[in-house]
């Protein structure tokens, strides 16, 4: 066997298209709550400007819905395709919440299509404001169903394994297993402070090139709150996060700190280098993090990495992952402070341009965060399909053809992300905000 | 009904649907870019565009939908299927993929009307991926997927070269065109557009001849190909001859401009009664010989669930279907265009 075999093939092409979703799957589910609170804001304080926000978004979102659907179901279908052997076992332990996703993304479907098409349909601005519902709720809950198969990969429960069979299956505890509860809101809320990110990177955008109508101020203001409370949010369900590892996967937290000796006031490593005794060489070291970490208490005893056979570690280039997640994340609480602190920081100006920037790459540093959130918590499941029961090399598929489809879909990603960003660029471009509050008649409108 | 019935029951009706709503969907998009093409002028193409702007989405669910529920339902499945099928199973994702994006850019994106690339690209798909997609039925009578020396094989020399698979392939396509151009008729008539309504109505007339051929191909190549499913077939003969009654009552209508709705109904009804005639034939089996649907099905506990889910999830959808349908197929207004706007 090469290390191009069709395990290592089919672990790069699900990575790759998972990669790709990731990004759509995360805009699908913060964007519509996004487009509700501008939209709620705009009915409740009669503000015309609010209203033409949840517009504007809503037309960009639908984009990104789309290849968030074909993405998704590129995901859906390879599971099967790469990865036959753990479906078997999967529609026989975990097929409910595999079931109720598809209810939520058709619930979600259904109403983005009504929604999109009823902007003044209805009399009462409420009703439609009502449709949103369905399509937030839709799309949360389908992540939240998605999130739990994975958690059962990381923490299988609801069933036992006797001579590779599995009996005694409850469906539900399958689903309601330990590592769902931090892992689902982990990622909602994620994904939720991704969204009001790049929202206020594109409202930063069009202050930065020199717009000055109120509108887009509003919305900076709007989305870069927003951003600090989903950012803390994130941080303070990131930490039970990692509360959870320490106490039932420990060796994905001892992996990505590095910390191989079981002890208790252990230590927390940044960043740094191994050497080949397994020294850390160059890194940040605080005492007691680590211990604190794990259980709240400088005394907690953390499991080390030495503790589990050499077969069943996962790779120690987490650690990066681990580091480069937490940095960025801690970044995206501090931006929007700044701006919420803007009147007190030095200068006349009342957005500086440096602030502005900083604005415009939350979204970037929250996608890359997001992304490398999900490479800690995936490759930091290696060799394991399934934890402790599963090991990836089991459920791969055994096709020679794997390593043609991995270059047809570099080439389909390539392209779809390229004409999206294309087609996302011309849509806001072709279609300025200041020149649509003109058609509609509403050029300076304030709040009656 | 034991729980094995009803969750492939289920399944079959869902694929029933997603036959139905997509075949409306390919076709329209071929015929879209046909019409648009051939400089028919836009007429055809509004048309059509009303109809799928709010839609478009819902019709990936439905495949989405049978795909997941079969793994639920027959783990086994997605193990013998998924290992035989990456490479045409690749294809359809690629497929879908392409023709689900760019029907967005096109409309949502696109400052141009109509742009000729991401049209082309939508029609030609739609043409593609029922022919795809029909591939599995011509594989599910068996005989192309072994088991060798314990790993999942499929024979592709015995794919190609089988006359069934060429038949449902060309069944698929012409079916495709037929329920795509009666559906866009009734559609045109009630937005009491005349001149769409006699060019969708043409084309439906025209594919009408080449469906009711490729079905009796498609219904003999199976003696052929699985004689123990025929046999099956022909207890159940009574269907296929309500279904082809159905047919005939369907073009009638639309040959006298007469009850489109009930044209529909009928093709509907037309495809139902061969489908389930197909389907119940088929069982017990999902792959023939391979997969059986008493011994390749889930665990109770499971079913139970499955079950359960599926029942709460249709109180919540057929509700969010029958609204959608209010909306944009049965109000008068949206149809005959006067409110349809987007975003």
């Amino acid at each position: 066997m090469t290390s191009l075999d069709p395990v290592m093939l089919s672990r790069l092409l699900t990575g790759l298209t998972l990669f790709v979703h990731i990004v759509f799957a995360s805009l699908g589910v913060g964007i519509p709550v996004m487009i509700a609170l501008a939209e709620w804001r705009g009915i409740r304080t009669n503000d015309p400007h609010y209203m033409l926000m949840a517009r504007r978004w809503a037309r960009g979102f639908v984009i990104t819905v789309a290849v968030g659907v074909v993405t998704g179901t590129s995901i859906g279908l390879q599971l099967s395709l790469l990865w036959p052997t753990f479906m078997r076992v999967a529609g026989q332990a975990i097929a409910l919440p595999l079931f109720m996703e598809t209810f939520a993304f058709f619930v979600e479907a259904i109403f983005l299509g009504i929604y999109l098409y009823t902007w003044d349909r209805f009399k009462n601005k409420i009703t439609h404001l009502l449709l949103l519902i369905p399509v937030a709720l839709g799309s949360s809950a389908s992540a939240m169903f998605i999130t739990m198969v994975n958690s059962f990969m990381n923490a299988p429960r609801g069933f036992t394994l006797s001579n590779g069979v599995l009996t005694n299956i409850d469906p539900i505890a399958a689903m309601l297993n330990t590592a769902a509860p931090t892992k689902v809101s982990h990622v909602l809320v994620a994904s939720y402070t991704l969204c009001a990110g790049v929202l206020a990177g594109i409202a930063a955008i069009s202050i930065l090139r020199g717009q000055k109508h109120i509108y887009f101020k509003k919305a900076l203001k709007l989305t870069v709150i927003s951003t600090f409370v989903f950012a803390v949010d994130t941080a303070i369900l990131g930490d039970s996060s990692g509360k959870y590892l320490a106490k039932y996967q420990p060796e994905k937290l001892a992996a990505g700190e590095w910390h191989f000796e079981t002890q208790p006031y252990a230590t927390l490593v940044y960043g740094g280098v191994l050497d080949e005794n397994n020294e850390v060489r160059y890194g940040l070291k605080i005492p007691y993090a680590l211990s604190i970490l794990a259980g709240n208490a400088p005394n907690t005893e953390v499991i080390g990495l030495n503790d589990f056979p050499v077969d069943e570690r996962p790779p120690l280039s987490i650690h990066y992952y681990f580091d480069l997640m937490v940095t960025l994340g801690g970044i995206l609480v501090v931006i929007p402070l700044l701006y919420m602190f803007r009147k007190r920081l030095p200068g006349k100006k009342p957005y500086p341009r440096w602030l502005l920037i900083g604005i415009v790459a939350l979204g970037p540093l929250a996608l890359t965060a997001i992304e490398v959130g999900w490479m800690f918590a995936e490759v930091g499941r290696q060799p394991w399909m399934m934890r402790g029961v599963m090991k990836v090399a089991e459920a791969a598929t055994t096709s020679n053809y794997v390593g043609w489809m991995l270059v047809l879909f570099i080439i389909l990603y390539l392209a779809l992300c390229f004409s999206c960003v294309k087609v996302l660029s011309k849509l806001f471009q072709s279609n300025d905000a200041v020149e649509e509050m003109r058609a509609l008649g509403m050029e300076g409108a304030e709040p009656k | 009904m034991s729980y094995e019935l009803v969750g492939i029951t289920a399944l079959w009706i869902f694929l029933f649907g997603y036959i139905i709503v997509a075949s409306i969907d390919f076709g329209a998009g071929f015929f879209s870019f046909y019409s648009v093409a051939l400089g028919h002028g836009n007429k055809v193409h509004d048309i059509i565009q009303r109809y799928l702007s709010p839609v478009w989405e819902v019709t990936n669910v439905f495949l989405v939908f049978f795909y997941v529920g079969l793994i639920g339902f027959f783990p086994d499945a997605a193990f013998y299927y998924g290992t035989a099928l990456l490479v045409p199973g690749s294809l359809v994702i690629i497929l879908l993929a392409i023709r689900g994006v760019y029907y967005a850019f096109n409309t949502y994106g696109s400052s141009k009307e109509n742009n000729k690339v991401y049209m082309a690209l939508y029609g030609a798909t739609g043409i593609l991926i029922p022919a795809a997609l029909s591939t599995v039925l011509a594989i599910s009578e068996g005989g192309i997927i072994m088991v060798l020396e314990g790993k999942v094989v499929i024979s592709w020399y015995d794919f190609f070269t089988n006359p069934y698979t060429w038949s449902v392939i060309l069944l698929a396509l012409v079916s495709v065109l037929y329920i795509s151009a009666m559906f866009l008729s009734f559609y045109a008539k009630k937005s009491r557009d005349e001149g769409a309504f006699e060019i969708l109505r043409g084309y439906a007339l025209i594919w009408s001849g080449p469906t009711i051929a490729a079905s009796l191909l498609a219904f003999f190549e199976i003696n052929r190909q699985n004689p123990e499913h025929f046999q099956r077939m022909l207890d159940l003969a009574w269907m296929f001859v309500a279904s082809f009654l159905c047919f005939l009552i369907a073009v009638y209508l639309v040959w006298r401009k007469k009850y489109l709705g009930w044209s529909f109904l009928l093709v509907m009804l037309q495809f139902a009664f061969a489908w389930f005639g197909y389907g119940s034939s088929h069982l017990p089996y999902v792959l023939y010989k391979q997969i059986n649907i008493y011994e390749s099905f889930t665990n109770d506990a499971m079913a139970i669930a499955l079950i359960t889910a599926f029942i709460l999830g249709l109180i919540v959808l057929v509700p969010s279907l029958v609204l959608i349908m209010r909306l944009f197929l049965f109000d008068a207004k949206y149809v005959r265009g006067s409110s349809a706007k987007k975003g």
